[in-house]
């Protein structure tokens, strides 16, 4: 039996919307170097919808592929929708992850809320 | 496929599977019977005897057949510790990178009322003897101190060690798991009281090892029942994992100047290499350690990913970071020669084998170097080192 399914392999090699976005209006940064993961996440927002996102990550395959998914699923996608985005929902997508790599997913959801966080708070 | 992960196991050696074989077929007799086959067991037993205890110096008599080395470093601490209590010391003596067969067993005996005393390994991954001398007390009932690490191959000064045990009175039990078949290991010369081994870590079979103990050691029973090994193991013995380890050992000690030679060349070769990828440093003496043994932390990233791309180049190695131990903590070896965790996450321990190649060797330098690069092209951290944010430790 593999570590991780078909797609969490798949998005590990093959990440989607690796980067930085230089004027990207929201960025939230998660996790740290003590547990052994980072993600950092790079939003570029208009007219309340996501145009662009990119994320840097350091950490193991699960949170590697946890990141790229949860850009995957909040591209192109309204404000109202992204805010929604939970950890089950990227893990679901990625067709599960193992239990003790569940937390990947959750800082996948965290670092995509707190970009949206950084975005809000820069259109006051 | 290049298989660089000898630390965790051995493939078989092609004489050791065709030992076990034909012991399984042919010679399948309980050795406690009295009829023929079951004396024909019992003669192959006796004979692989001889040949481990010819392969570390030692009796015949004194070597006892275990499960493997946990079993082997469990009975020896709790022999020893059994022994103490009677004499009312309770006081033992250890290292802050031992394998957790080791750790695990002191924590419980802590539990029961022990003191445990942990030297430190300092940055180069070597005990000092004099620091153990000065750690002993009158209620020192053992010192146990691995002969070589497991993660980070550093070999310790056992010769000095054991000098130093020899002098105080003390047992001195050393976990050679890593030494034994790898590099001479004598318990005469070595003045060892208590040794384990295990078979897979020099290409025996899985779930065989053995228990050195000198004459006159008294041990204590992990598994009760019938009268094998001398009343002090219970248990029919697996006489083709025991025969099949004895003649992986006869191989290993025998080849044993011509494979070092051989690691030894490859392993300064890729510490080399991997020594110019920037911000990278090898864990452990650079020379002190065993012949096949390189471990080094790569700045920036996180090991499990770096396994994963190796896997898929055809490299099969381990890390200490926390996502391959299932844990939250990286390994306690590299924290314990003074890693931050931030660096020990990023850790990638290669131990090669006998059939390595120079030109894999170079494969392999030139495939972490792609894939730290990689890695770190689309790292957080990286980039805050990278940009000033933050300081470089490595």
């Amino acid at each position: 039996m593999a570590l991780y399914s078909e797609k969490v392999m798949e998005h590990f090699r093959n990440p989607r919307n690796v980067g930085v976005i230089e004027d990207a209006n929201g960025i939230g940064e998660v996790g740290n170097a003590k547990c052994g993961d980072i993600m950092k996440m790079y939003l570029k927002i208009e007219d309340d919808v996501i145009q662009d996102v990119k994320f840097e990550t350091f950490g193991c395959g699960s949170a590697i592929a946890s990141s790229s998914m949860a850009t995957e699923l909040i591209k192109g996608k309204p404000v109202s929708e992204a805010e929604k985005l939970t950890n089950q929902a990227v893990a679901e997508a990625l067709d599960g992850l193992p239990a003790y790599k569940m937390h990947c997913s959750v800082l996948a959801e965290e670092a995509i809320h707190a970009a949206l966080e950084d975005y809000r708070s820069r259109q006051k | 496929m290049i298989y660089a992960d000898n630390a965790a196991t051995t493939k078989m050696s092609e004489a050791a599977v065709h030992t076990m074989i034909s012991v399984i077929n042919e010679n399948y007799g309980n050795p406690s019977s009295l009829y023929s086959i079951g004396q024909q067991a019992k003669e192959t037993l006796e004979e692989a005897r001889k040949t481990v205890a010819e392969a570390i110096g030692a009796e015949p008599r004194e070597i006892l057949f275990t499960s493997g080395g946990s079993e082997a470093d469990n009975q020896a601490i709790r022999s020893m510790a059994e022994e103490g209590k009677k004499k009312g010391k309770t006081h033992i003596i250890s290292s802050a990178f031992e394998h957790h067969a080791v750790l695990h067993t002191l924590e419980k005996l802590k539990k029961e009322g022990f003191e445990i005393t942990l030297l430190d390994v300092h940055e180069d991954g070597l005990v000092r003897p004099e620091e153990l001398e000065q750690a002993i007390r009158e209620d020192t009932c053992l010192v146990t101190i691995m002969y070589a690490n497991n993660e980070i191959g550093t070999i310790q000064p056992i010769r000095e060690i054991g000098a130093v045990c020899r002098k105080h009175g003390i047992p001195f039990h050393t976990d050679a798991v890593q030494a034994v078949g790898h590099i001479p290991v004598d318990v005469n010369e070595d003045s060892i009281d208590l040794l384990s081994a295990s078979a897979h870590k020099f290409h025996g079979p899985k779930g065989v090892g053995f228990l050195y103990a000198r004459k006159g050691v008294r041990l204590t029973n992990l598994i009760e029942g019938g009268a094998q090994e001398r009343g002090k193991r219970a248990g029919t013995e697996n006489v083709p994992g025991i025969a099949a380890m004895a003649t992986a050992l006869k191989d290993a000690v025998a080849n044993m100047d011509r494979n070092a030679a051989l690691l030894t060349a490859n392993r300064d070769r890729l510490i080399e290499g991997l020594t110019k990828i920037p911000h990278s440093a090898l864990n452990g003496d650079a020379k002190r350690r065993l012949p096949g043994n390189v471990n080094f932390c790569f700045e920036g990233i996180e090991g499990e990913s770096l396994l994963l791309l190796l896997d898929d180049k055809g490299i099969e190695a381990s890390s200490g970071s926390a996502c391959t131990s299932g844990s939250l903590d990286p390994s306690h070896v590299l924290l314990a020669i003074g890693r931050v965790h931030d660096v020990a996450h990023g850790s990638l321990r290669l131990s090669i084998g006998e059939d390595l190649s120079r030109e894999d060797a170079d494969y392999i330098i030139r495939s972490v170097s792609e894939v730290v690069e990689y890695l770190r092209s689309f790292s957080p951290i990286w980039r805050d080192l990278e940009v000033g944010k933050k300081e470089h430790i490595l």
